[in-house]
């Protein structure tokens, strides 16, 4: 397919303005740029058959069932859509928080934020929660800074952040990036991190622990309350990484659990589609230790009505302004249609897809823990891969049977790691089509390992030629 | 209330293939004490109520017929095919593609994408996107410490936005390094310069660039997309990362986000640049294709020694820029610039009554200082149904008369007419 450049034509045209109605003004020559930008010069109807036709090779949730361990592809409602869409919300300028006099002509978008962030604080068991940070990592970014402040502020010296072996690549890089050494805990073989070697690591030089819970391994942590313990035995503060709330809504709550800070996926747990890839949200949350440290400003409610404040001892600004706010309206508008009982049931429904998952295949592939998995389950796929064809070949070739791949090749500890995810809004029916594919696979690599080596066959092109992107690096034409 | 398809028949069977009797015993690995016994949400109510509920809140919002706002968020036009093509369900709910086969529409976007960042800029190399312009001023600062490894100093220019210094400061309060602010390269990663200026104000930053080379220290420059239909682009002047807010390109001001972080650089610098990057290659028949490149710099691959620890791209953003100026082509571009100059120059023209603080030339945006408080004035505007601007001395870089009017092509005549008559009318009496 060609590219949108390719489709230029020398004074071609879309869209034009209407004839300038003022005198058209003299721009300082030396502070010009020399030539026009070389933009594609294509009418409307070109631009629309091209993203017609690119959108076209590509597999979307609304049409493909995505199992993606650790990632929750789960059907985000349409609603959400036209409410982040109403114009009172979509139009609104941020800079009107920037001046006092200005703050009455949004209220009902600080409402939206206020009423938010409590409600997730309540989900949680966080006492404040703030909209700032703009993504996951970015919530974690936020979180560890506030574990540095807190630290600061006690005169504490520390140095270390301990993440688990099983944890997401952005728990060590948001910990290296915000200035910390990084250790890391082993895994036991049941899946959950190593107790005594995690009592090895901790001394008073840690600043605290980044967890996942349920983890990556889709097992919840058991021994929480143990490393909770351990953990403010040193005053290190225990950081719950929000990838996986969606397994445990209504269950349990990382402010029960002794974690102190927390970042939340809204576009995971909360209705945001991926985007391909972006944008996301990652509001931060705090027990009661961090809250004096939260970035600023905050939205405040003083009667009926709302304004902004930064704590004393805030780590300031995260964000220009407060957060993805079009993510934070979606949110709002999915908590409120689920409410208590229907967040439950997201938690419920998701913990059984997967487990009904794991029960169909676990004959055919190897599951990689005994323990229980909750909303998402991993295979290791070592006994295929000897057999001629790994998790990568198995993962090309449910493409073929119209499915996205599961996640492959993490979390690392496992070595052929194949991690589904089916969430909640998946029927039974499309998850046993899934399983009848999975194990249709297995199947084919008992009789032939070789045959999968070439798949897909149906997409708009078959497997790329990594190393060759990588050596020529064409990354623009 | 709920989008879950499954049955209570549906539930017995799945439980009774697990090999358990009850839903509870799927939560059995979570300890007894540590169960939530009860919490404080509200019930759900239907689709119906949701949406009554959510019209009520945004009818709280004022919004303005008629806006002169902007300090780096502008209210451009957005042609209405890039809602059409980015609303695709395609594009809107797909993941990153990790897996490329089923991915191109995605990968052959973000790679057109950096073609037209590359462009825009005359830059060599752009990521798939950041989060935004202020991130993107962090992201650029640890980009030059890693090139400049054995500095620690980022300097900063009065141009900046004070917001993005603020973050710079928030996002660098743990790490060994110093941040200063005027224009002296020496012994600095990098010096930070933004064109047009916060208060809208333009410069030439080419003899900076050659001082900061001679230096030793990279020319960090961030831009504001439109401007660059007329402006000199930090190609030009010789920049070594590239950085902007994208909102202007096709995205709603939405209150704050979701936005767009532009960031590119020289082809010496890539291994060294944060975030995703599309390339080129082809399939075994030939077939040209796109796939994620150079992730070995990445959170995924390298965790703690990873270029930054960002794991998403704004794609969906980015797809919108992309659309915006493939509908804006080069004629349109220009055009755009053309007209939120003339029509600022032309409004300026109108302000007599209040003196233009600024003393370069300016793009779309200035700031003039009016007889009687900005915030005053701004209330009494907004009760006509304008948004008048940014009063600056709520960020203490102004007097209380200044007040940061922005023009884009979307004002007509009438409008600057109209605003500058109020305008005068309102800060004179």
């Amino acid at each position: 397919m060609q590219l949108i450049f390719e489709k230029s034509r020398d004074g071609r045209r879309a869209i034009a303005l209407d004839e300038l109605d003022v005198p058209k003004a003299d721009f300082p020559s030396e502070l010009q740029r020399e030539t026009p930008a070389a933009l594609p010069e294509v009418s409307e109807f070109d631009v629309v058959r091209h993203f017609t036709e690119l959108s076209n090779r590509n597999f979307g949730l609304d049409s493909h069932f995505y199992p993606l361990g650790s990632c929750t592809m789960k059907y985000n409602p349409k609603i959400a859509e036209v409410t982040a869409a109403m114009p009172g919300f979509s139009s609104l300028h941020p800079h009107l928080i920037t001046s006092e006099s200005t703050w009455n002509q949004c209220q009902g978008a600080l409402e939206v934020i206020h009423t938010l962030e409590e409600v997730l604080g309540e989900i949680s068991g966080m006492q404040e929660v703030s909209l700032q940070p703009i993504a996951g990592a970015h919530g974690e970014l936020a979180g560890t800074l506030l574990i540095a402040a807190y630290h600061r502020d006690k005169g504490n010296h520390k140095t270390k952040i301990v993440v688990p072996d099983s944890a997401h690549g952005t728990n060590p890089a948001s910990a290296s990036i915000a200035g910390y050494e990084v250790v890391e805990v082993p895994s036991d073989k049941d899946g959950t991190i190593h107790l005594d070697e995690f009592r090895k690591v901790m001394d008073d030089d840690v600043a605290g622990i980044m967890l996942t819970c349920p983890n990556t391994h889709g097992l919840f942590e058991s021994d929480i309350m143990e490393i909770a313990e351990v953990a403010h035995k040193h005053d290190a503060l225990l950081y719950y990484d929000g990838a996986n709330l969606n397994a445990i809504m209504g269950e349990c709550r990382p402010g029960d659990l002794g974690f102190d800070v927390m970042h939340f996926n809204l576009h995971k747990t909360f209705a945001t589609p991926h985007g391909m890839g972006g944008p996301g949200s990652g509001p931060v949350g705090v027990g009661e230790r961090l809250v004096p440290f939260l970035p600023g400003p905050r939205v405040m409610k003083n009667g009926e009505s709302f304004h902004l404040e930064t704590p004393e001892k805030s780590i300031g600004r995260m964000a220009p302004f407060f957060g993805n706010f079009g993510m934070a309206v979606r949110a709002l508008t999915y908590i409120q249609h689920l409410g208590n009982k229907g967040l439950k049931e997201v938690s419920e429904k998701a913990v059984l897809n997967a487990n009904y998952i794991h029960a169909r295949l676990k004959g055919a592939y190897k599951s990689a823990f005994n323990g229980r998995f909750m909303h998402e389950c991993i295979f290791d796929a070592s006994p295929q891969a000897q057999k001629g064809a790994n998790a990568f070949d198995i993962a090309k070739s449910l493409l073929d049977y119209g499915f996205h791949a599961p996640t492959v090749y993490f979390p690392l500890t496992v070595p052929e790691s194949i991690m589904i995810e089916p969430t909640e809004t998946e029927s039974k029916e499309t998850i046993d089509a899934f399983c009848d594919a999975m194990l249709e696979i297995a199947e084919q690599i008992e009789k032939d390992a070789a045959s999968l080596k070439n798949n897909p066959v149906s997409t708009p092109v078959g497997r790329l030629d990594e190393v060759k992107a990588a050596k020529e690096l064409n990354c623009s034409m | 209330m709920s989008w879950v398809p499954t049955t209570s028949q549906d539930e017995e069977e799945m439980l009774k293939t697990i090999g358990v009797t009850r839903m509870e015993d799927l939560f059995d690995s979570i300890p007894d004490a540590i169960r939530l016994k009860s919490w404080d949400i509200p019930e759900g109510i239907s689709e119906m109520a949701v949406k009554a509920n959510m019209q009520a809140l945004s009818g709280k919002n004022q919004l303005h017929s008629l806006s002169f706002l902007g300090g780096g968020y502008y209210d451009h036009y957005i042609p209405a095919a890039v809602d059409a093509l980015s609303l695709r369900s395609e594009f809107y709910t797909a993941y990153t593609p990790y897996q490329p086969e089923c991915a191109q529409g995605t990968l052959q976007s973000i790679y057109e994408y950096q073609s037209a960042i590359c462009r825009l800029t005359n830059m060599e190399f752009a990521n798939a996107s950041l989060y935004e312009g202020g991130t993107a001023v962090f992201e650029a600062a640890a980009m030059a410490l890693r090139i400049n490894r054995k500095r620690n100093k980022i300097v900063c220019h009065p141009s900046m936005n004070p917001t993005y210094r603020k973050m710079l400061d928030a996002h660098t309060a743990n790490l060994d390094i110093e941040i200063v602010d005027g224009d002296d390269p020496t012994d600095a990663a990098c010096v930070i310069v933004q064109n047009p200026a916060f208060d809208g104000s333009l410069e030439d930053f080419t003899e900076l660039g050659k001082q900061c080379h001679e230096a030793g220290t990279l020319l960090v420059v961030s831009f504001y997309p439109i401007s660059l239909g007329l402006v000199k682009t930090p190609g030009e002047m010789g920049a070594d990362i590239a950085i902007a807010e994208g909102q202007c390109l096709g995205i709603p001001l939405a209150f704050g986000g979701p936005y767009l972080g532009i960031l590119a650089t020289l082809k010496k610098h890539v291994r060294k640049m944060p975030g995703r990057i599309a390339g080129a290659t082809n399939d075994a028949k030939g077939r040209r294709g796109f796939v994620l490149t150079l992730q070995a710099r990445e959170q995924h691959i390298r965790r703690t020694k990873a270029m930054s620890n960002i794991c998403s791209n704004q794609a969906l953003c980015a797809l919108r820029a992309l659309i915006y100026l493939s509908l804006l082509g080069k004629e349109g571009l220009l055009e755009v610039a053309e007209h939120c100059h003339s029509k600022a120059e032309y409004l300026k023209s109108k302000l007599t009554f209040g003196t233009i603080v600024n003393t370069k030339p300016t793009f779309n945006e200035f700031v003039v200082r009016l007889p009687r408080p900005a915030a005053e004035v701004v209330a009494a505007l907004s009760a006509e149904g304008i948004q008048a601007g940014l009063p600056l001395n709520d960020w203490k870089t102004g007097d209380t008369g200044d007040l940061m009017i922005a023009v884009t092509e979307k004002h007509t005549r009438d409008d600057l007419d109209r605003f500058a008559a109020l305008l005068e009318s309102v800060s004179c009496s």
